[in-house]
């Protein structure tokens, strides 16, 4: 009973906030409602006791994503309004393509209950905790996939560096080289000559 | 009770959701990689569904690498957004013909 209310809310409050994504006008507002509809998609899996995959989406999607998002909305000095112009003009057609598509999954999905693999309502009871079979998994079969997930990363990484880096021809930089090259006899040199001694150059 | 077909469906509906936000906003690219997250989402949640009722952990191991593809994805597509709006100072995608392709 009580994981059906929670199914129910969780769902809803995705469905919503997505909506919301998608027809906030100010585009700070909708990444908070992404961010909700992240958190609720979290704990739909966390119902379905997938709890690294759900505490994966709150750190990644949450932590990161939206959070990279928020910066670059706040950080561009963006019109949006007239980025809106085309939304009424769109907006039929795209309800058309919306709920021709949404009938067709929903089709497949009454669809996949034919198979006798998934006919049991129930999820099967885990023998060791979620998180230790995962690591089990990722640390033995999929090793080289989850290597070249880190690879995946680091190219991102570099890539969005790369990209957006610039280098500022109005700023004067600390120029590391010439502070490396420098010799003592090229430099000035503080003397404290006696009086009368004079001294020599 | 709450059934696999549950879970299919609301990712369904998030999934037409996401289709339905890059129809809408053609012209903001924020709002498109947004709706492609919403995308991936409603993808994360079929393979941890399909991964839980039938008691296969390979789903969520799945579900992982879409989750890093999608924050590589969003770090990149971010990026490229931000050097276009340097050059040109607006993220309409209508503009985007400097190639003329």
């Amino acid at each position: 009973m009580i994981a059906s209310i929670a199914f129910y809310l969780f769902a809803t409050l995705t469905i919503a906030s997505a909506l919301a994504v998608i027809f906030a006008r100010n585009p700070v507002h909708s990444v908070l409602w992404l961010i909700v509809a992240f958190f609720n998609a979290a704990g739909l899996m966390l119902l379905l006791g997938a709890e690294f995959i759900a505490m994966l989406v709150v750190i990644v999607y949450v932590g990161a994503v939206a959070v990279l998002f928020l910066f670059v909305v706040m950080m561009l000095d963006i019109d949006f309004a007239s980025l809106r112009s085309g939304f009424t003009k769109n907006l039929p057609f795209g309800i058309i393509i919306a709920l021709v598509l949404l009938t067709e999954v929903i089709v497949a999905v009454s669809a996949s209950n034919a198979g006798p693999a998934l006919s049991g309502h129930e999820i099967p009871g885990a023998a060791t905790p979620n998180i230790v079979a995962l690591g089990q998994l990722l640390y033995s079969r999929y090793l080289f996939a989850f290597e070249l997930a880190g690879l995946i990363l680091l190219v991102a990484m570099i890539g969005a560096i790369v990209l957006t880096h610039r280098s500022r021809r109005d700023t004067r930089p600390q120029k590391v080289w010439k502070q490396i090259a420098r010799r003592p006899d090229e430099a000035i040199k503080l003397a404290d000559p006696g009086v009368g001694e004079g001294m020599t150059l | 009770m709450i059934g696999l077909s549950h879970y299919l469906t609301v990712a369904a509906i998030l999934f037409t959701i996401g289709v339905l936000g890059i129809f809408l906003n053609r012209r903001n690219v924020i709002l498109m990689l947004m709706a492609i997250e919403l995308i991936l989402l409603a993808v994360n949640i079929n393979l941890v569904a399909f991964s839980a009722y039938l008691g296969d952990l390979t789903g969520q191991v799945l579900a992982m690498f879409v989750l890093t593809v999608a924050a590589a994805e969003a770090a990149i597509g971010l990026a490229i957004l931000v050097i276009f709006f340097r050059r040109r100072g607006s993220i309409a995608v209508d503009d985007v013909n400097r190639m003329r392709g």
